[in-house]
């Protein structure tokens, strides 16, 4: 395996600010540029630390929404009481410097090329890791049957909807299930329920087919998916997950 | 108090530890179950984070950091394997 992720210490270093895109009303993601990035695997986070001209410090962790490869890229939800993230989200502008460190985690990580279906279920901003999964996926050129899981509010706050939309329009063997829980705009055809054993049920592969796992969003969300993946017999061992809290990334 | 899990140390961890620590796998000092960092119950408050186990809820690790020091206690711990680097 690539010995970036384990290899010496953490350091802190310089980040600018090279590119910003609006994802959603409350999501931007935000391209940084930072020399001496050892590089990083799908699914890996970084943490950023924000220092105020009076030498308040405030740190956070995010997801890396970008393939290992190519620039690194991370993807803020503006939340109401997160001090950092409606800095990052909202005020942050092009040339500003931030300091991050990282790449941080090796067990919420994908590598291309395993034999087993992969299954990958997201709340909300849970979709960014993997979607650095996916554009790994596609980037590599990987074949592995992928299927996404997804759930949002409503279609405006899908994260990546457009480029996940042209993915799935490769018939590579990746599919996109959308749930839109609170608000389903006209004539809408896609799921609207919660993550629960029956939608994971319909939409999962089966427990026979051995598909590896990764399940990313809020606690509750986390729990209810990986709950109902157990109760419809796979494997907890093959499950992967990773909670935001609430409030979680700030 | 919102449960995030032991993806949300990994920063912490390597920077006491040195080394990529949510592939670390720990054995709780209380009922014996067996799991990766990663999957473990975390509660993070400043100035301390509080680390249980996700079976019994078993204290299994605190810690607590300053700009000078780090306080680390792994009573709750039978014990941990830690993969060599690389």
């Amino acid at each position: 395996m690539a010995g970036t992720a384990v290899l010496g210490r953490l350091t802190w270093l310089v980040a600018e600010v090279a590119g910003l895109v609006t994802e959603t009303p409350r999501v931007r993601t935000i391209l940084l540029d930072v020399p001496g990035w050892p590089g990083h695997r799908a699914g890996q986070h970084l943490d950023v630390r924000l220092t105020a001209e009076d030498g308040y410090q405030a740190q956070r962790s995010y997801s890396i929404a970008s393939p290992p490869g190519e620039p690194l890229a991370i993807t803020v939800e503006e939340l109401d009481d997160g001090e950092v993230s409606q800095y990052l989200a909202g005020e942050l502008r092009e040339g500003d410097e931030i300091e991050v460190r990282g790449p941080i985690g090796g067990y919420f990580v994908w590598e291309p090329g395993g034999e087993d279906p992969l299954l990958l279920v997201a709340g909300g901003s849970g979709i960014v890791p993997l979607m650095a999964m996916i554009r790994h996926r596609a980037a590599t050129g990987d074949r592995t049957p992928a299927r996404l899981v997804y759930s949002s509010r409503r279609l405006e706050e899908v994260i990546y909807r457009h480029e996940l939309e042209e993915l799935a329009a490769r018939s590579d063997g990746l599919e996109v299930v959308l749930t839109l829980t609170r608000e389903q705009p006209p004539g809408w055809e896609g799921y609207s329920r919660r993550v629960d054993t029956d939608l994971m049920h319909e939409v999962a592969w089966e427990p026979e087919q051995r598909p590896s796992v990764f399940i990313c969003g809020s606690t509750g969300f986390v729990e209810a998916a990986a709950g109902a993946l157990v109760e419809l017999g796979h494997d907890p061992l093959r499950i992967k997950t990773e909670r935001f809290g609430a409030t979680g990334g700030g | 108090m919102e449960r995030l899990d032991g993806n949300a140390i990994g920063g912490v961890l390597t920077e006491v530890f040195g080394r990529e620590m949510t592939i670390a796998v720990g054995v709780c000092g209380s009922c014996g179950a067996t799991g990766p960092v990663a999957e473990l119950h975390v509660y993070m408050r400043a100035p301390g984070i509080v680390v249980r186990c996700p079976g019994c809820e078993n204290v299994l690790l605190r810690i607590v950091q300053s700009e000078r020091r780090t306080w680390l206690d792994l009573s709750g711990l039978r014990s941990m394997q830690i993969d060599a680097p690389g």
